[in-house]
């Protein structure tokens, strides 16, 4: 994918151009002092009240501009001493008034990629940029960028750690994308509706407030005890619903696109053979519709969902796309019946099936889970038996990748275990050898 | 062969632990509970009165106790290099085993402590980019831990596979 035509004038001097950004992430910091006043008066009324009348208004407004100045301050400087750059194979983030920092992230080595707005962010006009590498931290993040730079800079990022030439890696652009699935708003909301969580805080919130009446018959205890109980409910279910709200996975050559968010928005990209695990979970309200949720694992990234909730075939199908060659096991063997001497009752949801491309196992008997492992992504693999195991003849296997998760499959009889724990080193030995490279357009 | 330890049709060739670890780890439960006991019936006898020094005895039975797990479990570790990986068995009454393929590994640390350093012994530890993975081998001869540390990291230079 390199670009013979491309004119070798370029000097190398000219690759690692420090840039700033955007002007308007000082006014972050600006806000900080209200935001502290405002908590203090929230947390405390009357205290803060009693405070507020002893000082006289201008007083008030005096102390009010200096924090601010303060804060702005502080906020500018830290800007002016924030400075990032590109180059060939790194991104270099420069930070730090008094202790200067400055982090190295490898591009080859990138996990994903985020772009996400929060509100004022985008009203602002501004995004925030993140790395996921593995060992990145949080301050590894460019806030803000300008939303057109933002996105620019990801696309370039892209293209550099995909292996284009660097001359050529400003032009390449945005790849485009090719939308997979979307989650319609409907569906979203009935999936919310029917987590147990949310039955369970608000069977929660109708308890506690009933007993509380029963014990003290006073209407302002219970409206203490239950008004935060539902309204907890309430935001959790709420929040759920406004984080996954258009909910869109798409497929470019940069890899899996992932855009959601009502008020605040979220554009994640993680780059082919980025994926650790992927994780089918059904939960038991679900299952009647034949909905299941999809979670991932990539190395050093906290963002988990794939698929907020979808039907069990397009689901499946995003997954094909997701580690390409990869079929959802149908059938998945049970442990032999005299786990159940184990772990009773719950060994019927354990499974274990193991097919040409993945490791897959499942459990849950009332939220069914079902990982699945690219035999390339396991770093090692472990057997385990207790002496209670041992004497009903059973072992556990568990295949440990790179994410730092462990995925088990628990209860199988101890020869097939000791088998499989010889056949799934090999498996992941030779399951490398195909897969893509980390730059993966350099092929 | 060193390269060839697989043996015949993939029977790993397993090797134990050096008995200079079970030495050192007898030695040092002696010691510990040795002192225990000591103190502890000293300060009993003192204090209460010598019917409950007998107390004291506890920690000897501990001791003896101590004394045949620890060759017990001495006995369980063991380890075998295969010609892609790494086997790590160990446990008496919780087993397990490890299977580390060559080219997972990022990181090997060989270390000794003051007494291990006494007891010609140092440990091998492998990190992969899993944190679950624990592959010790707690503790070997310091020239068998070099040769396994070039080994390894020759082999998982060889071998090398990213995440």
């Amino acid at each position: 994918m390199s670009a013979p035509e491309a004119p070798p004038a370029i000097p190398a001097g000219h690759k690692a151009a420090e840039r700033r950004l955007h002007p308007v992430t000082p006014l972050r910091r600006a806000w900080a002092p209200f935001t502290v006043i405002a908590g203090w008066a929230a947390h405390d009324p009357g205290q803060a009240q009693q405070q507020l009348t002893r000082v006289t208004a201008s007083t008030l407004l005096a102390v009010l501009a200096a924090l601010v100045a303060a804060a702005s301050l502080y906020g500018f400087l830290s800007w002016r001493f924030t400075s990032f750059a590109v180059t060939d194979t790194e991104l270099r983030i420069r930070t730090g008034l008094l202790f200067r920092r400055t982090a190295h992230i490898r591009l080859d080595r990138i996990q994903a990629v985020d772009v996400t707005q929060p509100l004022p962010a985008r009203i602002a006009g501004v995004a925030k940029l993140k790395l996921d590498a593995i060992g990145t931290d949080d301050k590894d993040e460019l806030a803000y960028l300008g939303e057109s730079e933002a996105r620019a800079l990801r696309a370039e990022l892209l293209a550099r750690a995909a292996g284009f030439a660097p001359e050529t890696a400003h032009e390449v652009g945005e790849a485009p994308m090719r939308r997979l699935l979307h989650v319609p708003p409907g569906m979203l909301a009935i999936s919310v509706l029917l987590i147990g969580t949310t039955w369970g805080s608000l069977l929660g919130a109708l308890v506690v407030p009933t007993l509380v009446w029963f014990g003290t018959h006073s209407v302002w205890s219970v409206l203490v005890a239950g008004v935060p109980l539902v309204g907890g409910a309430a935001t959790r279910s709420a929040g759920r619903f406004v984080r996954a709200y258009d909910w869109t996975v798409g497929e470019s050559p940069d890899g899996l696109r992932i855009d959601h968010g009502l008020l605040d928005r979220a554009h994640e990209t993680v780059p082919p053979g980025r994926v650790q695990t992927v994780r089918i979970v059904e939960p038991l309200l679900w299952r009647r519709l034949g909905w299941v949720r999809v979670e991932l694992d990539v190395a050093g990234s906290s963002n988990s969902v794939l698929v907020p909730v979808a039907p069990r075939a397009l689901a499946e199908s995003v997954i094909a796309r997701v580690l390409p060659g990869v079929t959802v096991p149908a059938a998945l063997s049970r442990p032999p019946r005299r786990a159940g001497w184990c772990l009773p009752l719950w060994w019927r949801g354990h499974g274990l099936a193991v097919t040409g491309a993945v490791f897959a196992t499942r459990h849950g008997l009332l939220r069914r889970t079902v990982s699945l492992v690219p035999h390339a992504k396991v770093q090692s693999v472990r057997l385990t038996q207790g002496p209670w195991e041992r004497f009903r003849r059973v072992a556990d296997v568990h295949v440990d990748n790179g994410a730092g998760k462990t995925v088990q499959a628990r209860l199988r009889d101890a020869e097939e275990a000791a088998a499989l724990l010889y056949a799934q080193a090999d498996r992941s030995r030779t399951g490398r050898r195909d897969a893509r490279p980390d730059r993966w357009m350099a092929s | 062969m060193e390269t060839g330890s697989a043996g015949r049709d993939g029977e790993p060739v397993w090797r134990g632990l050096p008995p200079g670890l079970l030495r050192m780890r007898r030695l040092l439960l002696v010691v510990w509970l040795g002192l225990a006991a000591l103190v502890g019936g000293l300060l009993l006898a003192l204090l209460a009165g010598p019917v409950w020094a007998l107390f004291a005895l506890l920690p000897l039975a501990a001791l003896g106790w101590g004394w045949v797990l620890l060759g017990r479990n001495w006995r369980s570790w063991r380890y075998a290099e295969r010609a892609d990986d790494l086997l790590i068995s160990r446990g008496v009454l919780w087993r397990e085993q490890t299977v580390v393929p060559y080219g997972r590994m990022q990181l090997i640390e060989v270390a000794s402590g003051p007494v291990a350093r006494r007891f010609g012994l140092a440990s091998v530890q492998l990190h992969t980019a899993a944190a679950a993975t624990d592959a010790t081998i707690p503790g070997v001869d310091p020239a068998e831990a070099e040769r396994l540390r070039d080994r390894l990291t020759e082999l998982g230079e060889a071998r090398s596979a990213g995440l």
